[in-house]
C-alpha cells in the first residue's frame, strides 16, 4: 500500500540558519585596516658606521615635542612638505645644491637618472604619532606623484594600473628614499 | 459532483519552506567567507590618526597586530591612564614585543614568514617615544615589515 510520506515542516529551520546568520553578521567585521606600509632597516651592528653622505643629498625634516617643522634648518608649514619633497627628490633644473643623479640601467624604462637623494626624518620623543603620520603622508604623497608622473609619462598609465614589472622598473628609478634617525630625547616619555 | 464536495474544509495550502533554509544558509555561508572573525577585545582607546594616502592592508592572516592607546576607562584602574601597548589578549611591555614576534611567526607556515606584517595601531595621542621603542624592538626581532594603521580622510 503507497502511503504518503507526511511533508515535514522545515519553517523551523529557516529560523535558525537566521540565527546563525544574525550570530556571524554580529562577531565579524568587513572593514578593512586602511594605514602606510613601511619597511624598517635591519638592526645594525654596534660598530657600524654612519655612511657618507654628502650634504646636498639629504633633506633633513626635523619634528619637535611641539610638532613643530623645521626644513635643512628653516621653519616650515606641514602643507609645503610635498612640495619640498617632491623638488628635493626630482631636481628637475639639476641645481648644484640638490641631490645629484645617477644615470642607471632600468630594464623596460632604459637609461633613467635616479636621484641619490635621501630624505632624513627626525622626530622627538615627544613628537605625538598624528603629526608623524601626517609627515609620512605628505612624503609618501611626494613620491606616489612622482611615479604616477613617471608612468604617465613611458606607460601613459598611472602607477596603480601598471603590471608587475613596470611597476617594479618604476619602483627602482623612484624609490622609497626616507632615512629615520633615532629620536631625541628632549620631550620625555 | 462529489469532486466538489469533498470532506475536508477548505484550508490554505502549507507553503513548502524547504528552501527557503537553502537561500538563508547561502547567506550565512556568504558572510562566513568575506568577513574575518573580530580578533580580541581592546583593552586601549584607539583613535587613528587621519591619512590622504593610506593604502589597504594585504593579506590579513599574516598579520600581526600591536595596539597602542590609553587603557579604557574601565580598565584604567588596573592599568593606569599612560598608553599602553596591547599585545593579542594582554596588555603587555615594550619589551614582551621580541617574544610577540617569535610566537607570532612560529604560529604561520614556513613559506609564509617573509611576508608577516606588523600592524602598529595606535591612537594619535600617543607620543613617538614609545612607538620609536616598538619599531627599535622590531627591528632587533626581525620583523621589518610594518604598517602605520590610519583611518582614510584628506586633512589638508
Amino acid at each position: 500500500m503507497a502511503r504518503k510520506t507526511p511533508g515535514l515542516n522545515t519553517g523551523a529551520m529557516s529560523d535558525i540558519s537566521f540565527l546563525l546568520l544574525a550570530f556571524f553578521l554580529m562577531v565579524s567585521n568587513i572593514n578593512t585596516d586602511m594605514g602606510i606600509a613601511r619597511k624598517l632597516p635591519p638592526p645594525l651592528p654596534e660598530d657600524a658606521e654612519a655612511p657618507d653622505v654628502r650634504e646636498r643629498n639629504i633633506f633633513v625634516v626635523l619634528v619637535n615635542k611641539d610638532d613643530r617643522l623645521l626644513y635643512n634648518n628653516e621653519y616650515g608649514r606641514i602643507e609645503d612638505l610635498k612640495d619640498r619633497a617632491k623638488e628635493f627628490l626630482g631636481n628637475p633644473n639639476n641645481l648644484p645644491n640638490l641631490p645629484e643623479k645617477v644615470a642607471t640601467d632600468i630594464p623596460l624604462l632604459g637609461t633613467v637618472d635616479v636621484s641619490k637623494g635621501v630624505i632624513s626624518l627626525r622626530n622627538d620623543r615627544g613628537t605625538s604619532y598624528d603629526m608623524y603620520l601626517q609627515v609620512q603622508n605628505e612624503l609618501t604623497a611626494a613620491i606616489k606623484e612622482m611615479r604616477d608622473d613617471l608612468s604617465t609619462a613611458r606607460f601613459g598609465k598611472k602607477f596603480a594600473d601598471l603590471t608587475e614589472q613596470q611597476r617594479e622598473a618604476v619602483e627602482q628609478a623612484i624609490p622609497v628614499a626616507i632615512s629615520e634617525a633615532e629620536p631625541t630625547k628632549i620631550g620625555g616619555k | 459532483m462529489a469532486r466538489f464536495t469533498g470532506k475536508k474544509a477548505k484550508s490554505t495550502p502549507e507553503l513548502n519552506m524547504g528552501s527557503m533554509s537553502d537561500i538563508i544558509f547561502m547567506l550565512l555561508f556568504f558572510f562566513m567567507v568575506i568577513t574575518t572573525m573580530r580578533e580580541s577585545s581592546l583593552y586601549v582607546k584607539i583613535i587613528p590618526p587621519q591619512g590622504s594616502e593610506v593604502t589597504k592592508l594585504e593579506k590579513k592572516s599574516l598579520v600581526s597586530y600591536i595596539n597602542v592607546g590609553v587603557p579604557l576607562p574601565d580598565q584604567q584602574k588596573k592599568y593606569g591612564t599612560e598608553p599602553r601597548i596591547q599585545l593579542n589578549d594582554q596588555i603587555a611591555e615594550v619589551s614582551d614585543i621580541i617574544q610577540f614576534c617569535e610566537l607570532e611567526r612560529s604560529a604561520r607556515p614556513e613559506a609564509d614568514r617573509p611576508f608577516i606584517t606588523t600592524a602598529i595601531k595606535a591612537d594619535k595621542q600617543v607620543r613617538m617615544g614609545m612607538v620609536s621603542d616598538i619599531k627599535q624592538e622590531l627591528r632587533q626581532a626581525g620583523a621589518l615589515k610594518i604598517f602605520y594603521n590610519a583611518s582614510k580622510g584628506g586633512k589638508k
